[in-house]
């Protein structure tokens, strides 16, 4: 079970980048669907 | 189509991804010669290849956009590029981690390491140019530009094992045209995280497209409020 320590590190990399990554863009999607909402109902009101 | 891509991808991805963390940890039995730490090729290898592949999009993506001159080939490259920055990033972490303990070493300029250290400059290169140039096309085309000659240096890093004298390991195909991975347990795991990262890969530009097609209706929005106003 040597390098049993570098095999985690390798392992835990991958799944945090990974992560942040998907958080990342699932936020902005969410906020970017959220901005579009309201220009959508400022234009609405608009006309 | 949708359905496929709201609801059967993202879930044939973590299924596929929790029966590859199972075949690395648990079915695959370790390497003798490496020990433990050869298990890090299951999912090294696969982000090396699927990096590849999304630069490789990056590419032709940017050949249709200078092409056609339409705004999805653009979106299509700028998202590839930005997956395949993360695969490549986790390639060059993962990387170092199972040198260590194989070559006692974290880092070392070796034909293939410079290589893709090179491809990902390159990218990086081309994110920061997409960030700098402002709205309108031209920035697009410069970055196109960048994107397909970028992609030049996929085959070299492939062929570089063979062409120059390196001490990187050629895991699929061996230096002897034989595989490096001779017990079908190995083969039949590579072939799972393979399809895991392939999954992924494909997840991860259709959100990240979407997030591009947002950013594109957000601004034509922002148009018209202008124009109404």
């Amino acid at each position: 079970m040597a390098n049993l320590s570098y095999l985690f590190a390798a392992y835990t990399a991958v799944w945090v980048l990974l992560f942040l990554y998907i958080l990342g863009l699932s936020r902005r999607n969410r906020s970017l669907e959220k901005e579009i909402e309201e220009l959508r109902e400022l234009l609405r009101r608009k006309t | 189509m949708r359905r496929f891509a709201d609801t059967i991808l993202p879930a044939a991805t973590f299924v596929v991804m929790v029966a590859a963390l199972y075949m690395v940890f648990v079915y695959v039995p370790s390497d003798r010669e490496q020990g433990i730490i050869q298990r890090v090729f299951y999912f090294h290898v696969p982000l090396a290849i699927m990096g590849f592949v999304a630069f490789g999009t990056v590419a032709v993506a940017s050949i249709l956009f200078l092409w056609r001159g339409t705004r999805v080939w653009d979106r299509l490259a700028h998202s590839a590029a930005e997956v395949g920055m993360v695969f490549c990033s986790l390639v060059l972490i993962t990387g170092p981690i199972w040198a260590r303990p194989a070559w006692g070493t974290w880092w070392t300029w070796d034909a293939r390491l410079t290589t893709t250290l090179i491809l990902w400059l390159i990218y990086a290169a081309y994110l920061m140019l997409r960030s700098v140039s402002g709205p309108g096309d031209q920035g697009a085309r410069y970055a196109a530009v960048l994107g397909i000659v970028g992609a030049v240096d996929i085959p070299i890093i492939n062929r570089s094992v063979y062409w120059w004298r390196t001490i990187h390991p050629a895991v699929l195909v061996t230096r002897t045209g034989g595989t490096g991975l001779s017990d079908p347990r190995m083969q039949a795991t590579f072939g799972i995280c393979f399809l895991a990262f392939f999954l992924l890969f494909l997840l991860l530009l259709k959100v990240r497209n979407e997030s591009f097609r947002l950013r594109d209706a957000l601004d034509e929005l922002h148009q018209q409020a202008l124009t109404s106003s």
